[in-house]
């Protein structure tokens, strides 16, 4: 009989930054959580680059916070830098990143972990999980201790069977010199999982102090206060810094006489690597013409010099590394103090996943992050909330929360993953979104509030305020919508101040809105609101009248998303018993096993005739379904 | 996904066989069918205001110029009474391979998809109209009329067609890419993509779709294959040649489903050698200009083919047209056909084949059906031993290709449009990308990962 001790909802393996979110996800939703991690000085590690955010990873950041998660609101807190980026183009492509005080961050989330009632953290090594039946009911550690739970998480990234490789050096390791971890790895084999190999890589680490400035270009944060999640209020004014330089031809030079010595092409690596986040050998000799390539240098924190060399992820030996730092302007005489290295690890095909991500093979098993063949750490929190929410509904006997594509990022994420699979390891681009002008940035609260409100990781408070905010949107679109502009003097004069065409009848506000030069301010001035509208109302009335068109278009083939949405197909179904499928689509339906349509007809190999069959056979089935009460 | 499962779009296709003369049916379904025809009809009242079930005489009309386009009775049929349980149009026009394109061309232009094979059957099966018991006929349907349509359709685009959707869509992928990596990659040393930039690239790759749509439009060629003339004096069997090879291969060309139906009596597939005959009004025409206007509108006529068929009869000497004829035809690729071998020789072939040493030569008799397969022989030994080349296969006929390419060229009007009002790149993508999409279902190309692809091999990204 297990003790108490050893008796949880959920265990999560890993806390790293799925791990984190999932734990955090399932302990706020009610569940009794025990999170396992290798080492507890290395929770919420950034073994990478020191930044969280950017295009489409900015805009996870803001979701998961819309749901309820920790990311937002642990880099809020922790950074040194934040900026806007995008700013010249569209609301829907505009993302923030920010640049993290990397211990500050680990020791925040660690706190914030602490403090969680429900939630323990423990220091253990996971060996093996406990499968019965093909469920899974717990797992047992390398000191012989067993934990039982209800489901189980595992966010190992990458850790599973990891291998460092510098030069002519490799040796078993997980990232930065951590503990790697074999046995589970042979575990998850044993238990009849497909696991494919992948490689990513960092760059070198230099002494702030030795390195000359005046050679780069300054890249400073933004005046203006921003913050990811939607509950910061207190915004970080002193920030720090980055600054760019370039490599030379001289550092392409001795990249290319060392090409021999780079494990990449002695054939060393066998795992397949990402193609946008190639190392600097891979840019030299896939762009050769390039004269020079971007370098960024940013600061890992206040308490430190060390600086993250932004655009020299490397696995050449450490020698040419320190002979290519001291060919870039202003690394002339920098002190290395990590060297770049290149790391192998395991995977999980991911499409041995259900979109909840629990595995289709061992029932009450879930897995996100990095062991799902993706990189980064916002998807690997962007997978480790929806795990946690997911594993603590399974517990709850509810129904899993699936986003769709129109959702969110997560959901383009997630979908890709468990359908489509991937070669590499996968990051999120805004262009694997389909429907990018209604996954902004600025709107994540609106579509997601209420989802996290439901599942119970909003708080009443900020569901209030939530509220709150929309009504006021909505009622500021109605009002623009039904007052118009009458061609007054004030009106003709401040249309002419902006160089827009003055009016000759009256003109309703939002049509007048619609005209390039003019912005909410003017309207605002042209008819104040009958009391003055936060920020961020503003900014969602000016989006949502300026971009209606588009948007509207948008919505039309989320309409017809949806409908192959609400076509679902049984998770048995026997794709070999439907009669006029192709082959192709028959196994890749079985392998795949969708949940509706929709889902089906984005695999590859699966074509328009096949979904036209699936759709009769459904027909088929519900008329079967509908039969026996009239006989 | 080019077939949309929701019935919420209107759909329409010619639902008759194709023939010379008689009348032509072409079916719409779906709940803007009578808006969208109501909008080309002229009649005596406005079909949104007829009861149902009712027909009507008038005209359709060009709403843009005023011209009118045929002359046509048009049945309404309201839901759900009717074969797909949709509000059904059915035109009636003359049966003309042009006409009848035309008409579905100004349905599919005003707001009609053009239909999927066997989509009709598959709504009315999804609308409940059909019974259960039907449910397996209607998969086979969809399974053995997609499959082939699919054949025939990528034997249609395995052409220059094809390659030229292929260029055009790189040009914009190219496009696309470059504004994805400013998106994506924001601080990324590439080139901004300025308004200018994409306004250029927009024009241009606009310019040539609507190039492709003049191809489609002057009705002149109508499908790929190797234009092919039957010459000859008159009497020497032109016809019934043009009839027997029709006939002989019809089975392959008229049975195409749906769609697809649309261009096919001139269009043969001999041994696998596609051939566009000039039709019979066609060779009537060289047949005129031969003796009427005389020798060099004939040349033109010639210039533009890729294989002649020589005919001659064998039961008169060679005459002095004969000679005028034969030489016209220069050193485009010939084949002599010496007809209507069943009557006593009085031709000298010997002539014949110094005069023109390099074509091969068949005897036949049509009349009694003798010969044909030596010809198609011929043909086919021409053709695969490379001798035989098209000289200008871009030609647009396929409805479906008509109606994608209008829908790509609209796409990109509306990105013009948005770069003109200042819409911020991003928001341009949205429509540049929709071209690039409609392109490429013409030539059935897989949309996503392609230009995740594109955007790694053509910029050096990375942290």
């Amino acid at each position: 009989m297990a003790s108490p001790d050893q008796q949880y909802d959920v265990i999560v393996i890993g806390a790293g930054h799925a791990g984190c979110e999932s734990a955090l996800a399932a302990a706020r939703m009610g569940c009794s959580t025990l999170l396992l991690t290798l080492n507890l000085d290395a929770v919420a590690f950034m073994p990478c680059n020191p930044s969280i955010g950017g295009p489409a990873k900015g805009h996870v950041v803001r979701e998961i916070d819309a749901l309820g998660g920790e990311m937002a609101k642990n880099i809020d807190q922790t950074y040194i830098q934040i900026r806007m980026l995008n700013t010249g183009k569209g609301p829907a492509v505009q993302a923030l990143r920010a640049q993290a005080d990397k211990v500050l961050y680990q020791q925040r989330m660690k706190e914030t972990l602490e403090k969680e009632d429900r939630l323990t953290l423990r220091q253990a090594m996971v060996e093996r999980l406990i499968v019965e039946d093909g469920v899974c009911q717990g797992v047992v550690t390398k000191t012989g201790s067993k934990y039982f739970a209800k489901t189980v998480i595992l966010t190992t990234g990458t850790y599973l069977r990891g291998k460092i490789i510098l030069g002519d050096i490799e040796y078993e390791s997980g990232p930065n010199n951590q503990q790697p971890s074999v046995t589970l790895s042979e575990n998850l084999e044993e238990l009849g999982f497909e696991l494919v190999r992948f490689k990513t890589g960092t760059p070198p680490r230099v002494h702030g102090d030795s390195v000359d400035y005046d050679q780069t270009e300054i890249q400073p944060g933004d005046d203006v206060p921003r913050a990811f999640s939607y509950e910061t209020t207190e915004f970080k004014e002193d920030q720090l810094p980055c600054w760019l330089t370039y490599t030379t031809e001289k550092t392409h030079q001795i990249i290319e006489a060392n090409l021999h010595r780079s494990p990449m092409y002695s054939g060393m690596i066998k795992g397949r690597g990402p193609r946008y986040c190639p190392s600097i050998e891979d840019k030299i000799v896939r762009f050769h013409d390039k004269p020079k390539h971007q370098i960024f240098l940013e600061p890992e924190g206040r308490m430190t010099s060390e600086v993250y060399v932004q655009g020299l992820s490397t696995s050449l030996p450490e020698d040419v590394q320190q002979a290519m730092l001291h060919s870039i302007p202003g690394l002339k005489k920098a002190r290395m103090m990590r060297a770049g290295y290149a790391i192998e690890y395991d995977a999980i095909v991911p499409t041995q996943l259900w979109p909840s991500l629990e595995t289709k093979k061992i029932k009450n098993l879930f897995t996100a992050g990095q062991i799902n063949g993706t990189s980064g750490y916002e998807e690997a929190a962007g997978q480790g909330i929806m795990a946690g929410i997911n594993a603590a509904r399974k517990v709850q006997q509810k129904e899993p929360i699936i986003l769709d594509r129109s959702q969110a990022y997560i959901g383009v994420l997630i979908d890709d993953l468990v359908t489509k699979g991937t070669q590499e390891p996968y990051r999120l681009l805004t262009s694997r979104a389909e429907y990018r002008l209604l996954l902004r940035n600025d709107n994540a609260d609106l579509r997601l509030t209420e989802i996290g409100y439901e599942i119970g990781l909003i708080s009443e408070e900020r569901y209030q305020r939530f509220q709150k905010k929309k009504s006021l949107i909505e009622a500021e679109i109605e009002r623009l919508k039904k007052t118009k502009a009458s061609p007054d003097e004030k009106t003709q004069a401040i249309l002419q101040e902006i160089g827009s065409k003055t009016l000759s009848n009256a003109v309703p506000l939002d049509a007048l809105l619609r005209r390039p030069e003019v912005n909410y301010e003017h309207i605002a001035r042209i008819s104040p609101p009958s009391e003055s509208l936060p920020r961020d109302v503003r900014e969602q009335v000016e989006i949502q009248i300026k971009y209606a068109g588009y948007i509207q278009k948008q919505l039309q083939q989320v309409e017809k998303l949806k409908s192959m949405e609400s076509k679902r197909l049984s998770p048995d179904l026997n794709y070999e018993n439907i009669r006029g499928l192709s082959k192709e689509a028959i196994e890749k339906l079985s392998h795949v096993r969708p949940l509706n349509v929709a889902q089906a007809s984005r695999i590859s190999g699966v074509s328009p005739a096949d979904i036209s069959i699936l759709l009769v056979y459904l027909e088929q089935m519900n008329a079967d379904k509908s039969e026996p009460l009239s006989s | 996904m080019s077939e949309a499962a929701t019935n919420v779009d209107t759909i329409a296709a010619i639902s008759t066989p194709m023939g010379e003369g008689g009348i032509a049916i072409i079916r719409v379904s779906g709940p803007e069918s009578i808006a969208i025809v109501d909008r080309l009809f002229k009649g005596k009242k406005k079909l949104s205001a007829v009861d149902s079930h009712t027909l009507h005489y008038g005209h359709l009309v060009d709403p843009e110029t005023g011209k009118t386009i045929e002359e046509v009775m048009v049945s309404v049929m309201k839901a759900p009474r009717t074969y797909t349980r949709e509000d059904v149009v059915e035109v009636n026009c003359h049966g003309g391979l042009l006409s009848v394109k035309r008409v579905l061309q100004y349905i599919v232009r005003y707001g009609a998809r053009v239909a999927e094979p066997g989509e009709f059957t598959k709504r009315a099966f999804l609308n409940g109209r059909l019974d259960l018991s039907q449910a397996e006929a209607v998969i086979d349907l969809i399974r053995a009329k997609t499959d082939k349509a699919m054949n025939v359709a990528l034997e249609q685009v395995g052409g220059r067609l094809s390659k030229q959707i292929k260029e055009l869509r790189e040009e914009l992928i190219e496009v696309l890419a470059h504004i994805e990596v400013t998106i994506d990659y924001p601080e990324h040393d590439v080139e901004a993509v300025t308004h200018e930039f994409l306004n250029k690239k927009c024009t241009h790759v606009s310019a040539k779709i609507e190039k492709l749509l003049q191809t489609a439009e002057q009705g002149k060629i109508l499908r790929e294959g190797l234009q092919t003339a039957i010459i000859g004096r008159p009497n020497v069997g032109k016809s019934s040649l043009l009839n027997a090879l029709v006939q002989e291969n019809k089975a392959i060309v008229t049975d195409i489903p749906g769609t697809t139906r649309d261009v096919i009596e001139e269009y043969v597939n001999v041994r696998g050698v596609p051939l566009r005959l000039i039709d019979t009004a066609g060779i009537r025409e060289t047949e005129d200009l031969v003796e009427k206007i005389g020798v060099d509108r004939s040349k033109k006529a010639l210039r533009e083919a890729d294989l002649i068929l020589f005919v001659l009869n064998m039961a008169e000497p060679f005459a002095k047209e004969d000679r005028i004829l034969l030489e016209l035809t220069e050193d485009i690729d010939t084949i002599i056909v010496a007809n209507k071998s069943d009557l006593k020789a009085r031709l000298d072939l010997g002539e014949v084949k110094r005069l023109k040493p390099s074509a091969p030569m068949v005897k036949m008799s049509l009349k009694n059906e003798e010969g044909i397969d030596q010809l198609e022989e011929a043909i086919a030994d021409l053709y695969f031993q490379g001798e035989l080349e098209a000289q200008d296969m871009t030609y647009v006929s396929n409805t479906r290709h008509i109606s994608l390419l209008q829908q790509a060229k609209q796409a990109l009007e509306d990105a013009l449009n948005g770069i003109e009002s200042g819409v911020p790149v991003d928001i341009v993508q949205i429509d540049i990308h929709k071209a690039w999409q409609s392109l490429g279902e013409i030539i059935g190309d897989e949309v996503s990962e392609s230009l995740i692809d594109q955007l790694f091999s053509q910029f050096c990204l990375g942290k």
